[in-house]
């Protein structure tokens, strides 16, 4: 069987390792720490583990004056909250004055599951990239979100991290597995179309591919965790190779991953792209891997695209 | 107070009143003022209070200060230049291309600014986060965030104020500017948020009210404020919107307003008299 971890549990893992090797690290969570994972550096470093209660605003704020003293912070909420509730806050007190503030938002996208469209949260990549100097990742199983948050660590600058709730298959060999901001990865080579994905939707990608084969179709799967900046030459030369580009987000189709991608290739390299996603509706409540499949986010969907797009082009 | 310190500290908020009108003058835009109200402020602060050094402004030690009300940057550059952070021709150049001096706080740019400030109600947080950090690091350094009476009408102070209290901030001292107005108008007609002492003693606050333009009274609630333990100490200081400028004093309409030439020839003319009063002394 195969294992399967949220990527919120990395994230959770990797805040221990960061407190044991880095004494600069603190956490601040928002009266989410058992969800958000953060409870795990809690219980290990609880004099660096700081609750702001129900104020994301505020947390966002103390989190920037922390950093303004040399710290490193990790901001922890549900990404609803961090990235929608306290927005101008991340804008205004840490991305303008470019403080070194890690947020590690949990309980993204649809996957979220029972609790509804409350709290399912397909903007953030949206408002997080449009933040100057922001780096916007999406690590797409327990493997890269360690590597994440390590990376985000070392990285000078603020960062928005989203983690999931659902647990997701672990597909990456961690021996193998080199990370780097801002590098995309090639999963499978082919040059029939590329499946652009981040988050959750990249495991889907590779299972797409897959079935793909049966039809014929050599599909070649990009993991991108970082959404900003994004790997421009790995998506041109994807566009070049392939002609033809689906994007595969667990993110409303307006200003994600498939706008990042729409954009540079309409600028550099007009290509087809087809983009899957939320779109633009709101979710419901109901069991996170039963919603995805409802909204489209599954390999069945990416291999009806697919291979409507290849028909398409030989029409 | 001496009567010698309070003379020096006097002519010092007057030449820091000028630079406030110079610069807004200068800038064609600005708001003199809140920056006008709090002059006394910046002045007792910079020339009295702050454990700072001009030519260390990065010197990790120094006393913290965020202007929360950021719209007043006027009165902090001032009072920045005044004391040697740069240098006081820079005034002139606010709010223009290539200046360090933004029209609100820019912590990246300016020298002795140590916050980006100026979306009301965030300020404050970012200081008692910068207060419970210095607590983590076992530094003895204080961290001062000023605050204007409008300001408070956000919900976001009311969540750092609960934050500072819990974490037993007594090394933060938030300073209210009780100016009464605010752009709209006075501030119980706009929105009350009035009684502020009782409030802020509710969120668990040491709470001191003076008179924002007396320094003997500054001097007392900054002292009562380093001495009280286990609290967060809040000075709310009544003061006059425009305070130094009469035809300025207590109108809503110079909140974000800049003198024209005659109206700014005529204000420096005062503060002139003011300076050349006190000389005297």
């Amino acid at each position: 069987m195969e294992r399967k971890l949220a990527t919120r549990d990395g994230y959770g893992a990797a805040l221990v390792q960061l407190g044991e090797e880095h004494p600069d690290v603190v956490v601040f969570d928002a009266d989410l720490s058992e969800a958000t994972k953060t409870a795990l550096f809690k219980k290990a470093f609880p004099e660096r583990h700081f609750d702001c209660g129900i104020a994301e605003a505020d947390m966002m704020g103390a989190a920037a004056g922390a950093a303004a003293m040399g710290m490193v912070p990790f901001v922890s909420s549900f990404a609803m909250f961090a990235a929608g509730r306290a927005f101008e806050q991340v804008r205004n007190s840490i991305g303008y004055p470019q403080l070194n503030v890690k947020i590690g938002a949990t309980h993204g996208g649809i996957s979220v599951g029972e609790d509804g469209a409350s709290h399912q949260c397909c903007e953030d990549f949206a408002l997080m990239r449009t933040i100057p100097g922001m780096v916007v990742m999406c690590p797409s199983d327990d493997v890269e979100a360690r590597a994440a948050v390590k990376a985000a660590y070392a990285h000078k600058g603020p960062v928005y991290m989203r983690f999931g709730r659902l647990p997701v298959p672990v597909f990456h060999e961690e021996e193998k597995f080199q990370f780097q901001i801002g590098k995309g990865e090639v999963l499978t080579q082919g040059s029939d179309l590329a499946l652009i994905a981040t988050g959750l939707m990249t495991y889907e990608a590779l299972q797409a591919a897959e079935e793909l084969k049966r039809f014929g179709i050599h599909a070649r799967v990009i993991n991108l965790c970082t959404i900003k900046p994004l790997d421009e030459e790995l998506v041109l030369q994807a566009a070049r190779e392939c002609g033809k580009v689906i994007t595969c987000e667990e993110h409303s189709v307006i200003g994600g991953l498939g706008e990042a991608v729409c954009a540079l290739l309409g600028e550099r390299l007009p290509t087809p792209v087809r983009r899957i996603g939320v779109n633009d509706v709101f979710g419901c409540s109901g069991p996170g891997a039963q919603l995805l499949r409802k909204f489209g986010l599954c390999a069945d969907h990416i291999v009806e695209v697919a291979a409507d797009m290849v028909a398409d082009s030989a029409r | 107070m001496k009567p010698e310190e309070k003379n020096r500290l006097m002519r010092t908020a007057c030449q820091v009143r000028m630079g406030i009108l110079e610069a807004t003058h200068a800038a064609r835009s600005g708001h003199p003022g809140g920056s006008l109200s709090a002059a006394d402020l910046f002045t007792y602060l910079y020339f009295k209070e702050l454990n700072v050094d001009p030519t260390r402004p990065d010197w990790e030690d120094r006393d913290r200060f965020v202007l929360s009300k950021g719209h007043t940057a006027p009165g902090l550059y001032a009072a920045l230049a005044a004391r040697g952070f740069f240098p006081w021709e820079d005034l002139k150049t606010l709010r223009q291309i290539g200046s360090h001096l933004q029209g609100h706080p820019n912590m990246n740019l300016t020298p002795g600014v140590d916050m980006s400030t100026g979306s009301l109600g965030q300020g404050i947080s970012a200081a008692a986060g910068m207060a419970l950090m210095a607590k983590q690091q076992h530094k003895s350094l204080r961290v001062y965030a000023l605050l204007g009476d409008g300001e408070i009408q956000e919900g976001q102070p009311w969540e750092a104020f609960m934050f500072a209290h819990h974490y037993k901030l007594d090394n933060l001292c938030v300073i209210i500017d009780n100016n009464h107005l605010q752009i709209d108008g006075p501030v119980e007609q706009v929105m009350s948020p009035y009684p502020i002492p009782e409030k802020l003693k509710a969120f668990g606050f040491a709470v001191q009210e003076i008179d924002g333009h007396d320094f003997d009274q500054m001097e007392h609630a900054f002292t009562q404020a380093r001495s009280v333990k286990g609290v967060p100490f809040c000075i709310i200081m009544s003061t006059v919107k425009g305070k130094g400028v009469p035809f300025m004093e207590d109108q809503a309409s110079w909140h974000g307003k800049a003198p024209n030439d005659e109206e700014f020839a005529r204000a420096m003319e005062t503060l002139q008299k003011q300076m050349a009063r006190l000389e005297g002394n």
